[in-house]
């Protein structure tokens, strides 16, 4: 299986993401320019955190209008897999491939900690291992992690089942504690908490398992065993 | 901003002839303290700076220590104290984004941060507020968007800080050995300058810090861009890789001045220069605030013609700016040129060593007229004052702090901040333990023995995670050494440092003096800071938590020591009583019983005990816990003392160790054949923190109100206005 990893200037979880998927899932990941087209034969696309463009003018929103996200945009029509993972997830809003905004915290601070997510949609290319409610322990590390939509929007949301992942308690002030969400399709997952952070347990201070499932999600999606 | 009048007279005999106005600016920047280390370079050399793991390389900016397998480990220390003290949020920025590219120019990638933090009395002065508050957001927008994790660090306050801030920074870098730059140049190489444009921020940065701090001249104050930052590291990774750097380094304090000369001189070359190539932001600017502009994010590159077209490659695919400045000569001179016009033109070796200073030393009166001894009166509430600790701004967690920094970020970060030490894996299977430590209360009422505590207390941290000592930083950091009794501190916290380090056989891999800190209001308490790196060859202890029933081992003695401690000062207002000192045999064999019982898995965690004494050391391992205990303080190791010093002298030397009961014949058995002072004090149990000393209950705090008071002391005091 052939996963892109999208590399901005000042991305900075890319090559954290790539050792997890190559390292530790076994797929066939490779990095891909911003300033180059997406290859043709991806099966599907990661867009990892960091604070590319440096979140000059506002997180994401630059990468969001650069002509690599044209590529994107293609491939999400195909139906295939993509994540956006934290600035990854920024981006996909910033881009219109989401639903929603992410605004400051309500602490206005950064926060990095680790924290509780619910799975509340398991149909999704990377969701589809988790039983439903599933409790996932990962940390977030942004600055603008609150998820936000217009009343109407998130009734859509809650109706179309595009809400995938909500915190298991109010952690930085998200409507309805929003940690991800998906497009009507299901194929695109946007998320502020890291999973490549999580999925090996050296590093893991609980439980390294159910993080380890988005991966497995995937493998599963493209009919690989790991 | 000038030469003193002697040294103008010293650099014209030495050149024989007027220096012209740009050889003025480009020697008073390196000559400057913070540059040429005049004061303090003499002694520096006691320090032990050799060891089976160090890798010793001409011009290098940091330490490098062999790892194994391949591969290196570079760290180095920073502080950027009189720009964060005028600028809090951009100083201690633009000091993250120099120890880094320290880091980088070694060839290697950054992939730790640690900072100290210092600053006034945060419960009641609004501009040390001001100060914390703006300094920790600036670190963390600066390592954040670079993705370098903040690992760990320290804060303090103290009133000797009033109007100041002390900012540290410790950077750790990993890499190959086969991909160190090997520094060296040969003729016709050229000369790069890679990076942001120069602008006019920073002008006299150095000279500014190498003066008390009376003025706020923010003009000398860098302003910081980490995104452009974060596209250097990459590129120059990128250059490494591709082998087309055959010399480096970063433009800190003097800028090109210094960069230039040092590099001349670490390479025994000359280097010609036009400051007409220099990229910079504003169209107007001098010559000479060309050369002495301290503007971030700039690398200074040798290599050749060739790797040039490369380089200037990866430099458009980052879209960050590099320009050839000029030539390598073989005069050993420093030749800047402005155009066709020769505006300096001076040997490196002039410029970059500056004549070393034997400064005069003496005791200082102050060390007489303190108290040594002195009896508290007797607590009526031992609970009380417990928690009246544990929400004292020095005592209490540092969450709000680094919850604000990635502290993840590059997936190696095994053990998190809020521990001994931080923990980092590697490539090669192995793991790196962090921690910097400091302690000016101890320092001032007794500057040797103070420093030594700084520097086992961070081995302490490191070998409660499992790993041996390797190396230590050193950031020494006084007031003005022109004051003999000032200096007498330095030497005297040299002199405790090099005793230990010689006797434990610790390499210092890196360090950084830092005079001048003073303001109008007095100079600082002597703050030396140590970084302790340490290693560990297998896997590191997994800290595992507490249940009801396991048991608590001390190890160490507990002695009539309570000066410099949070209890004397904090509670007491007394500053004086004996500082704690570190018996270096007794030392050695708890760090080795330690490092034994850990790597024989007898153990669920070990915890070092410091600040605060013993009751805030196990009071942390309740709440980290949420988990009560039963202590009986007539078990603890040494002699027969008051309750309250058994409970907050800080000591040294001293571990609190976890276990489950069934592993205590082999821990006993460990820790007999290493002859060390322990016994059993107690054990984890309900829900409140229970002391008790002859079967008397002296302490009965519950966990959870400790915990509440802990964890948000900190953010209430700095959130109220």
């Amino acid at each position: 299986m052939n996963v892109g990893v999208v590399v901005f200037p000042g991305s900075n979880c890319d090559r954290d993401m790539y050792h997890v998927l190559s390292d530790v899932f076994n797929l066939n990941a490779q990095y891909c320019w911003h300033d180059k087209p997406l290859p043709e034969n991806l099966d599907a696309v990661v867009l990892p955190g960091g604070f590319s463009y440096g979140d000059r003018l506002r997180a994401g929103v630059i990468a969001a209008n650069s002509p690599i996200i044209q590529d994107v945009k293609k491939i999400a029509e195909k139906g295939l897999p993509i994540l956006g993972v934290c600035n990854g997830f920024q981006i996909l809003v910033e881009s219109g491939l989401l639903p929603g905004v992410l605004l400051k915290n309500d602490s206005l601070n950064f926060m990095c900690e680790w924290t509780n997510l619910i799975v509340e949609n398991n149909k999704t290319p990377f969701t589809n291992q988790f039983e439903l409610n599933q409790k996932i322990p990962i940390p977030i590390a942004n600055g603008e992690g609150r998820y936000y939509v217009d009343d109407d929007t998130l009734k859509t949301l809650e109706e179309k089942n595009q809400i995938v992942f909500k915190y298991d308690k109010v952690v930085n002030g998200s409507l309805n504690q929003i940690a991800g969400v998906c497009n009507e399709d299901g194929n695109v997952v946007g998320m502020m908490p890291h999973p490549e952070r999580a999925v090996e347990s050296e590093i893991n201070p609980q439980d390294n398992e159910p993080s380890s499932l988005i991966f497995e999600s995937l493998l599963k999606k493209a009919g690989i065993e790991n | 901003m000038s030469l003193e009048s002697h040294e103008l007279e010293e650099l014209k005999t030495k050149i024989g002839r007027n220096p012209t106005s740009t050889e003025l600016q480009i020697v008073a920047a390196e000559w400057s303290e913070h540059c040429s280390y005049k004061s303090s370079k003499k002694h520096l050399k006691m320090l032990p700076m050799d060891g089976p793991l160090v890798i010793n390389e001409k011009g290098y900016d940091s330490g490098v220590l062999d790892v194994g397998d391949g591969y290196v480990v570079t760290a180095h220390i920073e502080s950027h104290n009189h720009p964060s003290a005028v600028e809090p949020y951009g100083g201690a920025a633009t000091g993250v984004g120099g120890v880094i590219r320290d880091i980088l120019s070694a060839g290697t990638r950054p992939i730790a941060l640690l900072d100290g933090l210092r600053f006034g009395n945060i419960e009641n002065d609004k501009h040390a507020k001001w100060l914390f508050k703006n300094a920790v957001t600036g670190i963390a927008d600066y390592g954040n968007c670079l993705g370098i994790p903040t690992v760990g660090g320290e804060v303090e306050f103290d009133e000797c800080y009033k109007n100041y801030a002390m900012v540290d920074v410790a950077a750790i870098g990993f890499g190959k050995k086969e991909n160190l730059i090997k520094n060296h140049a040969k003729k016709g190489d050229l000369v790069v300058l890679l990076g942001g444009a120069t602008g006019r921020d920073g002008i006299g940065g150095s000279q500014f810090a190498s003066d008390s701090l009376e003025t706020e001249d923010r003009s000398a104050v860098q302003i910081p861009d980490p995104f452009i930052e974060k596209l250097i590291i990459e590129a120059i990774l990128e250059a490494r890789n591709e082998q087309l750097i055959h010399a480096m380094k970063d433009l800190g304090g003097g800028g090109l001045s210094c960069a230039v000369s040092e590099t001349a001189d670490a390479l025994d070359i000359g280097i010609e220069m036009d400051v007409e190539k220099v990229h910079i932001r504003e169209s107007d600017m001098h010559s000479d605030e060309i050369m002495i502009s301290e503007s971030q994010e700039r690398m200074l590159i040798v290599t050749d013609n060739e790797k040039l077209i490369k380089l200037r490659k990866i430099c458009e695919k980052f879209r960050i700016e590099c320009s050839v400045i000029g030539h390598v000569t073989f005069d050993n001179k420093m030749h800047v040129k402005k155009g066709e016009t020769s505006i300096a033109n001076i040997s490196t070796d002039i410029v970059a060593n500056a004549t070393l200073l034997d400064l005069p030393s003496r005791k200082p009166v102050y060390l007489e007229n303190l108290e040594t001894a002195k009896s508290f009166p007797q607590l009526s509430d031992y609970s009380e004052t417990l928690m009246k600790l544990l929400g004292s701004p020095n005592i209490a967690s540092k969450i709000w702090v680094y919850s604000q920094y990635d502290h993840e970020v590059g997936i190696r970060t095994v053990t998190k901040p809020g521990h001994d030490a931080s923990v980092l894996r590697l490539d090669n299977g192995k793991s790196l333990s962090i921690k910097i430590d400091g302690n000016p209360k101890q320092c001032y009422i007794n500057p040797r023995e103070g420093a030594i505590g700084c520097f086992e207390e961070a081995c302490r941290n490191v070998v409660c995670t499992g790993a041996k000592p390797i190396g230590m930083l050193d950031h020494l950091q006084f007031g003005n050494p022109n004051d003999p009794e000032i200096f007498w501190t330095f030497l005297e916290s040299l002199k405790g440092l090099t005793d230990f380090a010689k006797d434990f056989e610790i390499p210092c891999v890196g360090g950084k003096v830092s005079l001048y800190n003073e303001t109008s209001d007095g100079p600082i308490k002597p703050t030396p800071v140590i970084g302790v790196i340490g290693l560990i060859d297998k896997k590191p202890l997994r800290i595992q938590k507490i249940t009801s029933g396991n048991s608590l081992i001390m190890i160490g003695e507990t002695k009539d020591e309570l000066g410099g401690s949070e209890y004397s000062e904090y509670v007491h207002k007394f500053i004086g009583g004996k500082c704690p000192s570190v018996d270096f045999t007794e030392s050695k064999k708890n760090m080795s019983s330690v490092l034994e019982i850990i790597e024989n898995k007898l153990i669920k965690s070990a915890h070092d005990c410091s600040k605060g004494g013993l009751a805030i050391a196990i009071s942390e391992l309740c709440m980290t816990n949420q988990i009560g205990c039963n202590i009986s303080l007539e078990k603890i190791p040494g002699e027969k003392l008051d309750s309250d010093k058994i409970l907050f002298s800080e000591s040294h030397s001293r571990y609190l160790i976890t276990f489950e009961k069934e592993n205590i014949q082999n821990l006993e058995e460990i820790l007999k054949k290493h002859n060390v002072s322990y016994s059993v004090i107690g054990e984890f149990t309900g829900d409140s923190i229970q002391f008790s000393n002859d079967s008397k209950p002296i302490i009965d705090l519950s966990v959870d109100k400790a915990q509440e008071t802990w964890f948000n002391s900190l953010r209430e005091m700095v959130l109220r206005a």
